[in-house]
């Protein structure tokens, strides 16, 4: 895939498609400017992204009844994501009509609207994307006005940082940062007096697109559709120059005047990524003692041999190098970012793996790094701090598999391997984790239902629903929380499946059968006879086809969809080679 | 720039806009010559002739021609 932001007319375009194959999401945007335009760019680019966008606008400059009143136009659309647009212009107009002593009660009074949206029990399972606000400098008080709490400037930040806190609180509430794009591109490009002077547009149209595809950012990471993994070139894409012609000394990297301070800052944020959660592999054509040689010794190298995941240098082509991390990584292909400075590599990669997002470098090693912030490529709607652990977790997966070789007896590895698994409810350590395996899990997951932090929180109060988590640690490591069981009572003989997902890095351990084991025990418990189990296929999770009948489950004969049912008195608990903590 | 520079540029921007490579400029083409000429695919013509020609209008210039010749008019004044 071809990164780069499209233009509106090609967004407009995309909606002239055929759009009936695509999967087809409800959203409301509300505004009080005029919003049409920028409801076009984002429906051409859910287009972009695979999604057919069904969106219901609602009337100019009503958002608040529009969010409060239960028997609004927007609350009988019943959308999955409302979009809410209220700008920085129409909060101006209300600054400057209030005594002075009340401006300064401004933010508070917007916080307080914002909260009473994300209280509204209608609103409870609705994802709330909330544009922040970008400044208006309007000057009145100059600089100072850091020092005056009822200057606009001041009222402005506060409200943006109060957001913020008040995203951390509310799970469904995702703040759109608008503001970043200004900061980004500036407000002279974002902002077209002349056009806002007639039509009351706040945009530009030349920056519908990137607003758009901020919205759209949030809509797929909330779906699972986001970027796992980083996969870099290293000669004139890390640092400057050729490492295997002009050796360590000879590359270009390091503070100090020039390019290489550029290189440099460039890897810094790689790091940050890592750290953040996102994989880091090499792919670089290079002999691999010399290309490993400046991550070992290279003094101004940021990135160092651990920060790696898997280190592919050699002579095979990129496609076949990247194919390899898919295998090892064992992630979609459209969860990938590849960077490489030179064009030629980029579209023989584009053209083999269509599905990996190849951004468009510029020519100048200087304007990597801001364009590439201009493309928002990782964008997320989950974090933990586990997730900087994710590097290590998979260089633990590549000595795994050269330990199992040893093996020829596959029960004779898996005990060598000790495994040991922690069984709990959901609880407020575990939630942000669950939630976010819910957003990740694409391959093993039978019915792909996706849970907020709100969702998961909402499913541990009900007490009528089972829900269990497994983490997975054995000799070489700790996978941290690997698979997610929620259960709901059809009647009372039965229990639903409702979701069963697991981590890919644990396939073929005997999770699934420790797995049901501890579902077959809470089932009991809880006095039901029998566990349904549902395959509802997708693109991606054809490896749980068979799961069910695998398992011992039988067909559930004139269902519509593809249900097995576990007779629970006959159930005979099955061999694995994982103990209960 | 002579006036049937201008008018094949503003050609064009047109076609591209209004994603249709039938349209033709004439001196008194309006508004309701062209199907796509709609006051939303205005600003967008407005933003891209600003863009491409180098020029900038104001509020009142935008919404004050009769016809295609007085937006030409208009490019050519500030172009000189």
């Amino acid at each position: 895939m071809l990164t780069r932001m499209k233009t509106l007319i090609e967004l407009k375009k995309n909606l002239k498609k055929d759009l009936g194959s695509l999967p087809v999401v409800k959203i409301a945007l509300t505004g009080d400017t005029a919003t049409q335009l920028l409801c076009t760019a984002i429906r051409g680019m859910g287009v972009e992204r695979g999604y057919n966008l069904e969106l219901y606008e609602t009337d100019y400059n009503q958002v608040e009844q529009q969010l409060l009143s239960i028997d609004s136009e927007l609350h009988q659309f019943d959308a999955e994501f409302i979009v809410v647009f209220q700008s920085t212009h129409k909060l101006g107009e209300y600054h400057s009509l209030l005594p002075m002593a009340e401006k300064e009660k401004l933010a508070d009074d917007r916080i307080g609207f914002v909260t009473s949206v994300c209280e509204n029990p209608y609103l409870a399972n609705k994802k709330i994307i909330y544009f922040n606000y970008p400044e208006i400098g309007d000057t009145v008080f100059g600089s100072f006005s850091n020092r005056v709490e009822a200057s606009f400037t001041f009222q402005i930040r506060k409200l943006n940082y109060e957001l913020m806190k008040l995203s951390q609180k509310y799970p469904n509430l995702f703040i759109c940062d608008i503001a970043e794009l200004q900061n980004k591109f500036g407000r002279d490009r974002m902002f077209a007096p002349n056009t806002y002077a007639n039509t009351e547009m706040i945009f530009r149209m030349e920056m519908l697109p990137y607003v758009a595809s901020r919205v759209l950012d949030i809509i797929c990471a909330v779906k699972g559709q986001f970027k796992k993994c980083l996969i870099l070139d290293l000669d004139n894409t890390i640092w400057g120059g050729v490492i295997g012609d002009d050796g360590m000394e000879g590359i270009q990297l390091g503070h100090g005047l020039g390019v290489g301070k550029m290189f440099t800052e460039f890897q810094m944020w790689i790091k940050k990524l890592r750290q953040r959660g996102i994989i880091i592999c090499i792919a670089s054509k290079n002999n691999e003692e010399i290309a490993k040689e400046p991550f070992e010794k290279h003094p101004d190298m940021v990135l160092k041999l651990d920060d790696i995941a898997v280190f592919q240098a050699n002579w095979e082509t990129k496609v076949d190098n990247i194919r390899t991390i898919q295998r090892i990584l064992n992630i979609g292909f459209d969860s990938m970012v590849f960077i490489d400075d030179n064009p030629f590599e980029r579209n023989i990669v584009r053209e083999n793996i269509p599905a990996i997002s190849v951004p468009e470098l510029p020519e100048y090693p200087e304007d990597y790094l801001e364009y590439l912030y201009s493309l928002n490529l990782f964008e997320t709607a989950s974090y933990s701090p586990a997730d900087k652990d994710r590097t290590k977790q998979y260089q633990v997966e590549a000595e795994r598999v050269s330990f199992s070789k040893s093996f020829t007896n596959e029960g004779d590895f898996l005990n060598s391997l000790k495994m040991v698994s922690t069984v709990s409810g959901f609880t407020k350590f575990n939630i942000p984790r669950v939630a976010q395996l819910s957003q990740r899990s694409n391959q093993f997951n039978l019915r792909t239902v996706r849970y907020t932090e709100a969702d998961i929180e909402a499913l541990a109060k009900d007490s009528s629903v089972i829900d269990i988590a497994f983490t997975l640690k054995d000799k070489f490591g700790d996978n941290g929380l690997i698979a997610v069981i929620i259960m709901k009572p059809l009647d009372k003989e039965s229990l639903f499946v409702d979701t069963w997902f697991m981590s890919c890095r644990v396939l073929k351990r005997g999770m699934e059968s420790f797995t049901l084991n501890m579902m077959v025990e809470k089932a009991k418990e809880a006095g039901f006879t029998k566990i349904i189990g549902e395959y509802l296929p997708t693109p991606k999770n054809a490896m749980v086809a068979e799961h069910y009948p695998r398992l011992g489950f039988v067909p559930v004969i004139g269902s519509g969809t593809q249900r097995w049912e576990l007779d629970l008195e006959n159930y005979k608990i099955r061999d694995c080679y994982i103990t209960k903590e | 720039m002579d006036r049937i520079e201008v008018f094949d540029k503003l050609t064009d921007i047109f076609r591209m806009v209004m994603a249709n490579d039938d349209i033709v400029l004439e001196e008194e083409t309006t508004v309701d010559d062209i199907d796509e000429w709609d006051s939303l695919t205005h600003y967008q013509l407005i933003e891209k002739i600003e863009a491409d020609f180098g020029i900038k209008f104001s509020a009142y210039e935008i919404t004050s021609w009769i016809d295609v010749s007085e937006m030409v008019d208009c490019i050519q004044k500030k172009l000189s």
